[in-house]
């Protein structure tokens, strides 16, 4: 390379690396919870059983002594709402006396809860069986799904989504199915059963008419949820991008709309490509009102489009701690993580023919022989044409040369055929023995 | 094969060879049976007792011209030249090999099953006159006498411990008996074993050049491709080493042998050192015997494999620590210390794809050798070797890695894909004639006929099944 070219290329760097890093203390930086989980606050977004199970994973994850006694304090007010008396004796477990003598075992309304249900179990079953016998359909559903409201509160998953299930041949309407559905959906997320999940939501969006927004949306975001823990983190980025803002928070008991900003804006991170950013995420009208109620990953996202790497990835590891106690988020974080780290390497190499390893170390906060492990890992794996010059630090695109790979994959081909094919009239010519035509010497056929 | 051990043949890699002496023996005994019952029915009604005198007097008589005449009469008095074995030796003096290679084949045949004569000392050198003068035409009347012949040649000059006395005399052996150099001859194995023992790899490698494609007994392919295997891999030629294995591996067979085993095994280090992978799954025209077992028997090998896909240097020589007795009792040992220099070198050829310069230091860090000077020398030999396109800056104690420099477009280029062409084009050819041929045979129709009825509900009708499985 002439030395004029090297150090145009280089400034040409410089400035862009500018762009890149430099501007960030420019910019007005959103005040960005790096600190601890406000748990009050986390909790208020939820209601329901959803809420009492993330507070007890937050306890079991946070690892924090303050923060898991202030969650076991807010799920053990929650569940005293309720009727579910194994959670309540789980969570008593866990405080273990710490709270004070206001947080212990309260022996008489686990009684009277219990006592309470046995009643209405019986009379939830006389019921049934009445309705059974008349033979009204309405009738029987209703009964149904009064049992399975009735296990869902007291926690009995497994009954609760069998007696849900069973509504279905005694739905005359698509709003009953709806219902069915929505009601084996919840149940499902909450059994971590999210084959169920998907079934469920198909069956919902087949219904023959058509369903109001709010309804849409719930589904969306269930859908959402069962492509994300099955890794298809694409799918699931999609169906969080097309949640309609009518969910607002109309399904708490599941999901808050922050939810659908974060799920929704780190899977299309991970997976989408620059124009699918563009167009579905940062120019989707729908999603932008979402993405304001977490302003951290609104940051991100733009940040990432418009290649600030080094403030996109510290607003990633900012929020990195209170991702992981997310109950649904927290398996795929570290997945999500590396793979939106990937894209902004391969991104920001894509442009160059040269690329200094020292200032794109510097836009991406690591040293420069980290960088070049990670870069060499990329290159292995084919996802950046490039080779490092590790002695001048500067990596260099690299563009193979078609021709003489055609010409080297045709002679390797014509050799592979070469050879098969002779291998194979070989065998043809000693399969002659069994086909029985050649038993010129039958006795060697015993070898 | 254990109670081989204590045999004085087995150095190191000739435990196999020495089971298929033992093979050959019992296989020998076998024909000698047959050819009893042919002589009892063959047997003429007058057995005519001729003496010796008569008899070398007939053969230099009707040697001139009247061949198929000598050839008959030869065939009648076999009894009584075998009967007279023990005193052929004189006789055979009067005869002259190239005049009357067809009479002195059967003397020749029937002196050498005698006790005494394996122990006479002239044995070898006028053995090997013998083979050298014959006439090929004239022996070749008598393919299984003439292989008898050598047969025991070899077996005296591996029990003589003097195999390179037969290194030349073999191969004019196999030149003479093959009808075409497409033929596999029952000798070829004989040659090759010779070769091996007497460490003449390269006089060996030049009859693997050819490509055998007819072949008489399935066995005689199975020695000949996994003695030719051995040859090849010290000659380092491993392509080739790896095209005859895979032929053993897959090569039609109803139950399993000793031979396809012991190839198996360096097929998979042989792929390892060529290739960097081994992939354990049969391609699907590999007998079942092949594809259930194999594995079985393998299993450090298949560890070995494992572990080199990981690329990591510290895991490959653990496994070979752990097998290292399995690997030296199979004599593999070698072969297997090759197979960790090929990592180094796949490492190396691996940075050659992400790295344009690289530090010496840095070399010997990825590849986990000890020091800068170590890596240096390894880079060095792959230069010279022409594995990777490099230049060593000393100074500074940099690489520099180059791109392959064949661009494609020089005359040498050009004619050697010009012979490709051609080469390729003439296979294609003769696969057309032979698949031609096979679906003319009738023995292939009848035997297809008979498996589509089996299955007739499955209403196939390509009436060639498995054509490319074969």
């Amino acid at each position: 390379m002439e030395g004029d070219d090297e150090t145009t290329s280089v400034t040409m760097i410089d400035d862009e690396i500018y762009i890149n890093g430099g501007g960030e203390e420019k910019r007005s930086k959103p005040n960005l919870s790096g600190e601890l989980l406000d748990v009050e606050v986390y909790a208020g977004l939820y209601s329901g059983r959803t809420k009492v199970t993330r507070l007890m994973f937050i306890a079991d994850r946070c690892g924090n002594q303050v923060m898991k006694l202030d969650a076991l304090r807010m799920a053990y007010e929650e569940i005293k709402k309720g009727e579910n008396t194994n959670l309540f004796k789980e969570v008593v477990e866990k405080i273990d006396g710490k709270l004070g003598s206001e947080y212990c075992l309260d022996q008489t309304w686990v009684d009277t809860v219990d006592r309470k249900a046995e009643v209405r179990k019986e009379k939830l079953e006389s019921e049934l069986n009445a309705y059974r016998t008349n033979l009204i359909k309405e009738s029987i559903r209703m009964g149904y799904n009064d049992f399975g409201e009735f296990y869902y509160s007291h926690g009995h998953l497994g009954d609760a989504f069998k007696n849900y299930a069973r509504t279905r041949d005694y739905c005359t309407t698509s709003k009953h199915i709806l219902q069915m559905c929505l009601n084996a959906i919840l149940v499902s997320i909450e059994m971590g059963q999210f084959t169920h999940v998907a079934t469920y939501v198909s069956k919902a969006e087949q219904t023959p008419d058509a369903l109001d927004p709010v309804a849409i949306a719930k589904l969306r975001c269930a859908a959402g949820l069962a492509h994300l823990e099955s890794k298809k983190y694409k799918l699931a980025a999609r169906k969080f991008l097309e949640t309609g803002p009518e969910l607002a928070n109309t399904y708490t008991e599941v999901i808050a709309p922050q939810d659908v900003a974060t799920y929704g804006g780190l899977c299309a991170l991970a997976s989408f490509d620059r124009a699918e950013l563009k167009s579905k995420v940062i120019d989707n009208f729908n999603f932008r009102n979402f993405l304001e109620l977490v302003p951290e990953v609104r940051e991100i996202i733009n940040d990432f489009y418009s290649s600030r790497y080094a403030s996109c990835l510290e607003f990633l590891e900012n929020l990195k701690a209170n991702l992981l106690l997310d109950i649904h988020l927290h398996d795929h974080v570290e997945t999500l993580y590396s793979q939106i780290r990937h894209k902004a390497l391969i991104q920001y190499t894509h442009p160059f023919v040269s690329v200094d390893l020292r200032m794109m170390a510097d836009a991406f906060k690591t040293d420069v022989s980290g960088l070049e492990k990670e870069l060499e890992a990329l290159i292995t794996d084919n996802q950046i044409q490039a080779r490092i010059d590790s002695h001048n630090k500067i990596l260099y695109a690299r563009h193979a040369d078609q021709r003489n790979s055609t010409f080297k994959n045709v002679l390797q081909s014509g050799d592979e055929f070469d050879r098969d094919v002779k291998s194979m009239l070989l065998r043809a010519n000693v399969l002659k023995f069994d086909t029985g035509g050649y038993h010129r010497h039958p006795h060697h056929r015993k070898f | 094969m254990g109670r081989f051990r204590d045999n004085k043949y087995n150095k190191p890699g000739l435990m196999l060879f020495v089971d298929e002496i033992s093979h050959k023996h019992q296989q020998r005994r076998d024909e000698e049976d047959e050819s009893d019952q042919y002589h009892y029915y063959q047997r003429p009604k007058q057995v005519r007792m001729e003496s010796i005198e008569t008899l070398v007097a007939n053969i230099i008589g009707l040697s001139e011209g009247k061949t198929t005449q000598l050839h008959t009469l030869l065939k009648q008095s076999e009894d009584s030249i075998q009967n007279m074995a023990s005193q052929l030796g004189q006789s055979l003096d009067q005869l002259d090999p190239e005049k009357h290679s067809l009479g002195y084949l059967f003397l020749l045949e029937a002196y050498l099953s005698t006790p005494a004569a394996k122990e006479q000392a002239e044995l070898i050198p006028s053995v090997a006159r013998f083979i050298n003068s014959c006439v090929a035409e004239q022996i070749r009347l008598e393919p299984r006498k003439f292989t008898y012949i050598c047969k025991t040649f070899t077996d005296v000059v591996v029990q003589r411990q003097v195999p390179i006395m037969g290194v030349a005399p073999l191969r004019i052996a196999v030149r003479k008996l093959q009808p075409s150099s497409e033929h596999l001859t029952a000798l070829h194995s004989e040659f090759l074993l010779v070769c091996l023992l007497a460490k003449c790899y390269k006089t060996g490698y030049s009859i693997l050049k050819d490509d055998i494609f007819e072949v008489d007994q399935p066995r005689n392919l199975f020695l000949y491709c996994y003695y030719g295997g051995m040859i090849c891999i010290g000659q380092k030629q491993f392509r080739r080493a790896i095209q005859l294995l895979h032929n053993v591996v897959t090569a039609p067979m109803q139950s399993l042998n000793c031979i396809t085993v012991e190839a198996y095994k360096k097929y998979i280090l042989v792929n390892l050192i060529q290739n960097g992978q081994f992939s354990a799954t049969f391609p699907k025209y590999a007998s079942s015997a092949a594809q259930r077992s194999l594995k079985h028997f393998s299993q450090p090998y298949l560890d070995l494999a494992t572990s080199y896909s990981t690329g990591k240097i510290a895991e490959l020589e653990s496994c070979v620590a752990t097998h290292r007795e399995k690997f030296e009792s199979d004599t593999n040992l070698g072969l297997v210390n090759q197979v960790v220099t090929s990592l180094y070198k796949r490492n190396i050829q691996r940075l050659t794809q992400t790295y344009l310069t690289l530090s010496l230091q840095d070399i010997a860090n990825t590849v986990q050798l000890n020091t800068p000077k170590e890596a240096e020398m390894r880079v060095l030999q792959m230069i010279e070797d022409g594995e990777i396109f490099a230049t060593i800056n000393q100074k500074d104690g940099m690489v520099s890695f180059l791109e392959d420099p064949e661009q494609y477009k020089s005359c040498e280029m050009i004619e050697s894909i010009d012979t490709s062409i051609q080469r390729i084009m003439s296979l294609s050819k003769k696969l057309n004639s032979v698949h031609e041929v096979i679906s003319c045979d009738p023995a292939y129709l009848g035997k297809a006929e008979r498996h589509r009825n089996q299955r007739f509900e499955m209403d196939d009708f390509d009436n060639v099944p498995q054509r490319f499985n074969m």
